[in-house]
């Protein structure tokens, strides 16, 4: 099958409007906790309220004599799960009555209506026997230990010699940044629904890994794979947050059991701040060191993060390091430490939005320290291939974004004196810093149905959340095919599609875009073949070559005048629908490159004075991620993650109380996410960029690119504005006056 | 949530009597009430809906004060254009609160009456918060105590009134009117609510049954030169860190008589009348503006989280001064 579908494909890339769209703003998308079933019952999770300890006794008895209730799920009588070693999350699934974190799951009250539910859980008599908790990171971090390994790679790295690197500096900077403990806060909390049929479970699950739901539930609860199902048409924001299955939803499977009928469970707000992972605050140390005119001669980053007692979860914030810049010498280390809170997870750009708030900050200190404009110092040290692998990278449009995003920022007119530039009591800063994350891809598989009437349908068990994959999904099939997109229905969300990877770490377009064209190009091919078939056919004669499909005619490329629509021909051929399989998996080109997406951000902040207030007055971000397949939705997510950006250099934050392990502001009241007001303009400017070799459809992920480098340009922007650095996230006022 | 049951009053003596039950509670537009029922910090038997009360007019009195029912919204009073013209520090602070949804259904006795936003009180798995359950400590003491008090807190609770608009009804010399069973009483608003001593527990010094009717505002000489500032970790929807109500009666850019009052620091408005005295017959230069700030904040204590609302807060109130003055 030639490559090459028709000369005129070009819906990929339009800014159309979202498919589902107009469901979510009439409220008709049903999302996960609005599955109802008939005999439903409701369920709700019972946190521990200590950090630390074991439950030394707990009464259920008031509870089940409550009205409504119909069952109690405890360590006393959960069903003991099947011992297997530990893949993926470790989850508290009520096996013994140890806790090791406050807002752990101890226990379900399952009841016929949600506030039955209510009244069981506050009829619970629990007392816990307290232990010592640790929950002094400070104090915690002299006994950290190494990961070994981080998503596969090493938690070290060490290139050339640092120490001679350093010796031989003219500059050096030497500091340490931190960035706090946050949360996800997606507005759909985390939600479960559980239906059991004889020994067949179903599962509706707000998730961006349905496939990841059924395997990790078959397994806890030790029955097989093909006797699980797990469905989810949209998630209300994921972030990371729901790329792994945690205990809520193995609990809410063995409630159903446990009562005989379904059950919905449904997390609260205060809930979403424990048990399902959040950001975990990490402490790095980054060294620099140049010559006179700037050039990088060594670097080191080492960070600590928090992980829980029950698993390791190591950050990633050092991995930027590695890349982004060309150094010979370098060491960079990963370390964590165990403190008796939930175990932290993925939040979007993991690793590279701390890291690189780190860094950024690191290379602004140094760009001052050798005195040049810190563009200049950024291309003087501009990595020309991957410094630790060593390899080309598959593309690169840094120097471009540097440029671009200057032009339209107006980063001329900056005079790089601190503080020098006023307007009334604000003081006005601008500030720069990179933005990187990895470009990833999965294997996916699709299946494209061809329908009498003339549509398709385009299925992949891969997940919306809320980023445009039933949009382009759709677009793509309609370009392979050759069809309108508007005859193009993309299905996703259920394991019995075929299989798609977890929407995180930016992949899913990577991933699934290329198994939907395969699958999308197949049917076509079986299309035009039986096309030529049959007596009665219009293309007797015809060679396959010189059929085309364009806009839903099936056409000929020498005489487009002979033409007839799609759907004729599945008339002539019994009105049977035409079905093909896509299978698309990266090849050995990742062994062979460098793969991630490079841009530059730009931030301008007003400063008050005496208040130490920080507005951001503007973005400007410039970015290379391959192709756009929608413009609309594509700057959309781009724009979300500056957003996000905005609120982790200024506002986000869980605070921890030290006593109680508790997230003391767990609620969106105190858990500051930018409001309207403190999101000015937002200008986005995606270079051209060209990349075959990371998957066919040349499209990079951007779902997490955004928020990397924001809080590093708004940090670089404040110091500019004040003089003042600030080396601990978020910038609040209390660390400017 | 616990289970209650819901009476409608048709009338304020209607309201009052049905209030007279055991674990009966008014409520307003629920906007607070509704939230802390949620998290199981208030259980009242018996909601008593005020809402349809004939209180919701805004009414000029002949002796130049206006009269405002305590079931007015928050939206309407804040855009009332008598309101604007002749009280702009109220339109301001109300304004400068919660989101225009919550102002949409919040009331101005509900509003008098919120609640602190201390964390451990909202919050029931703390078994430490005098407020909530008197006796079992103060969680915030040795807690995350950013948005607590640096004035006028006790032992027992730090705990700050979260309120915009009572900062400005403060520096109004509002008064609230209140009726029960025996009968009507007009309480200064500098005596409505308390400081949290040892009993943390009573907000205000409102007695229980008592309705709230009305808000009355004396004719204001600080029309023109009245500013409210509000200074908080996000641009909006976001409870003041600090916040300053100054208003000034300029003549002849000579202080002829001003008050300031602030938010975010203490149980209650902070208003000292001294600070004040110190600007009358001055003209609004950096000293003076700094020594009235200076007056305002003495004695303050602050605690680990919030050690910076102290600078912060005279600062400012120097700003404030400064815009109400238009003297920058
Ligand atoms: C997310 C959020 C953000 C907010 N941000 C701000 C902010 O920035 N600034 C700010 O000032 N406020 C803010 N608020 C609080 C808001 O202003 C109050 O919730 C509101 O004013 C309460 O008014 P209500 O009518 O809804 O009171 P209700 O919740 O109905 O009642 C509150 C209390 O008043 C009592 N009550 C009501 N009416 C009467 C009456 N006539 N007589 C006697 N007792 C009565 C009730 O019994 C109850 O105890 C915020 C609230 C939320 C939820
Ligand atoms: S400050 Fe007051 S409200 Fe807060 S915990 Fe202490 S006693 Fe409770």
């Amino acid at each position: 099958m030639s490559d090459v579908t028709n000369d005129s494909a070009k819906i990929v890339g339009q800014g159309i409007d979202r498919a589902d769209g107009r469901l979510k703003v009439c409220g008709a998308a049903k999302y996960s906790a609005e599955w109802s079933l008939p005999r439903m019952a409701y369920g709700l999770m019972v946190l521990s309220s200590i950090p630390s300890g074991r439950i030394a006794r707990i009464d259920t008895q008031a509870a089940e004599r409550t009205a409504g209730v119909i069952g109690v799920l405890s360590h006393l009588n959960a069903p003991k799960l099947p011992k297997i070693p530990p893949q993926g999350r470790v989850l508290s699934l009520l096996q013994d009555d140890q806790v090791h974190y406050n807002q752990q799951p101890i226990a379900v009250v399952i009841a016929d209506t949600l506030e039955h539910a209510r009244d069981g859980v506050r009829a619970l008599q629990i007392e816990y026997a307290k232990s010592v908790a640790q929950l002094d990171f400070a104090a915690a971090s002299k006994i950290a230990y190494s990961p070994g390994k981080i998503q596969g790679n090493d938690a070290d790295s060490s290139r050339g010699d640092v120490a001679a690197g350093m010796r031989n500096a003219v500059y050096r900077v030497s500091q340490s940044y931190s960035t706090p403990f946050e949360h996800h806060n997606p507005m759909e909390p985390h939600a479960t629904v559980a239906v059991w049929e004889g020994d067949t479970l179903t599962i509706y699950d707000s998730t961006q890994y349905i496939s990841g739901v059924k395997n990790t539930v078959a397994r806890t609860l030790g029955v097989a794979p093909e006797k699980v199902r797990a469905v989810c048409l949209y998630v209300g924001g994921g972030f990371g947050g729901k790329g792994s299955s945690w205990s809520h939803v193995v609990l809410t499977a063995m409630a159903a059991r446990h009562v005989g009928r379904p059950v919905k469970l449904v997390l609260d707000r205060p809930q979403m701040f424990g048990p399902v992972g959040g950001r975990p605050n990490t402490e790095q140390k980054i060294q620099l060191g140049t010559t006179r005119d700037g050039r990088l001669t060594a670097m080191t980053h080492d960070t600590t993060s928090y992980t829980s007692q029950i698993e390791d979860w190591p950050d990633s914030s050092a991995m930027v390091t590695r890349m982004l810049y060309a150094c010979d010498n370098q060491t960079t280390s990963h370390r964590m430490t165990k403190l008796h809170l939930g175990t932290p997870t993925f939040q979007r750009a993991p690793g590279e939005s701390t890291g690189s708030y780190a860094l950024e900050s690191a290379m602004d200190e140094m760009a001052y320290a050798v005195g040049i404009d810190p563009i200049e110092f950024r291309l003087r040290n501009y990595a020309e291939q991957d410094q630790e692998r060593k390899l080309p990278f598959s593309s690169k449009s840094l120097r471009e974004c540097y440029r671009a995003g200057a032009e339209r920022f107006g980063w001329a007119r900056r005079n790089p004196q601190p503080g020098s530039m006023r307007n009334g009591h604000w003081q006005v800063g601008l500030g720069m810093a990179g933005a990187t994350y990895p470009t990833r891809r999965s294997a996916a598989k699709a299946k494209v149905r061809l329908m009498p009437d003339g549509t398709a349908i385009a299925q992949s068990g891969s997940q919306e959340l809320g980023t445009g994959t039933y949009t382009v999904m759709a677009q793509v099939a309609a370009d392979a095919l050759g069809y309108p997109v508007s005859k193009v229905r993309f299905e996703l969300g259920d394991t019995l599609l075929p299989e798609a990877p977890n929407s995180g770490g930016s992949q899913t377009v990577a991933s699934v875009s290329p198994a939907v064209r395969a699958a999308a190009l197949a049917a076509r091919g079986k299309l035009i073949a039986l096309a030529l078939q049959g007596p009665d056919t219009l293309w007797r004669g015809t060679d396959a070559n010189d059929l085309d499909i364009v806009d839903g005619w099936l056409r000929s490329r020498s005489d487009q005048t002979r033409r007839e629509p799609v759907a004729a021909v599945l008339a002539r051929h019994g009105s049977v629908p035409i079905e093909a399989d896509g299978d698309a998996r990266p090849g050995d080109e990742r062994q062979q490159y460098s793969m991630h997406s490079f841009g530059a951000v730009f931030a301008e902040v007003n400063v008050d004075r005496d208040l130490g207030i920080v507005r951001v007055q503007r973005v400007v971000g410039a970015y290379g991620v391959g192709n756009l397949l929608n413009a609309k939705t594509g700057r959309s997510q781009l724009m979300g993650g500056i957003v996000w950006g905005i609120g982790m250099a200024l506002l986000e934050e869980s605070l921890l109380d030290k006593r109680y392990g508790r997230i003391v502001n767990n609620n969106l009241a105190e858990y500051h996410v930018p409001a309207n007001a403190d999101v000015h303009d937002i200008d986005i400017i995606v270079v051209p960029e060209d990349d075959r070799i990371i998957n066919p459809l040349g499209a990079k992920g951007i779902g997490e690119i955004g928020i990397t480098g924001v809080a590093g340009a708004i940090a670089n922007a404040v110091y500019h504005a004040t003089g003042k650095r600030v080396r601990d996230l978020p910038i609040t006022l209390d660390k400017l006056i | 949530m616990n289970n209650f049951s819901y009476q409608r009053a048709d009338s304020t003596e209607d309201a009052i009597r049905m209030a007279q039950q055991p674990g009966a509670k008014f409520i307003g537009g629920g906007t607070n009430l509704l939230d802390l029922m949620k998290g199981g910090v208030e259980r009242p038997q018996t909601l008593i809906d005020v809402s349809r009360l004939q209180l919701a007019q805004i009414e000029q009195l002949g002796d130049g004060s206006v009269r405002i029912g305590a079931g007015v919204r928050n939206s309407d009073l804040a855009n009332h254009a008598a309101i604007r013209s002749a009280y702009p520090l109220l339109s301001q602070a109300l304004l400068a609160g919660a989101s225009p949804q919550l102002r949409n259904m919040a009331t101005v006795g509900g509003n008098l009456l919120q609640r602190t936003r201390c964390y451990y009180f909202y919050d029931t798995s703390y078994d430490a918060c005098n407020k909530r359950a008197p006796g079992s400590g103060c969680a915030a003491r040795g807690g995350i105590n950013r948005q607590h008090a640096i004035l006028g807190a006790s032992e027992q609770c730090i705990a700050t009134n979260p309120s915009d608009m009572n900062v400005a009804l403060m520096a109004l010399n509002a008064t609230v009117r209140v009726r029960g069973i025996k009968g009507e009483r007009a309480i200064p608003i500098a005596e409505f609510h308390r400081l949290p001593g040892d009993r943390p527990d009573v907000d205000t010094t409102l007695a229980p049954g008592e309705l709230i009717v009305a808000v009355d505002l004396p004719k204001s000489p600080f029309a023109d030169h009245a500013y409210y500032l509000k200074v908080r970790d996000r641009a909006s929807y976001a409870f003041a860190l600090v916040s300053v109500a100054a208003a000034l009666d300029l003549r002849n850019g000579t202080v002829h008589d001003a008050t300031l009052a602030l938010g975010g620091v203490a149980h209650k408005p902070w208003r000292v009348r001294e600070a004040e005295k110190a600007l009358i017959g001055k003209s609004l230069d950096a000293n003076v503006m700094r020594n009235a700030a200076d007056i305002l904040l003495k004695g303050a204590q602050p605690y680990e989280y919030n050690r910076f609302k102290v600078e912060l807060a005279k600062r400012s109130v120097v700003r404030a001064l400064t815009i109400a003055g238009g003297v920058a």
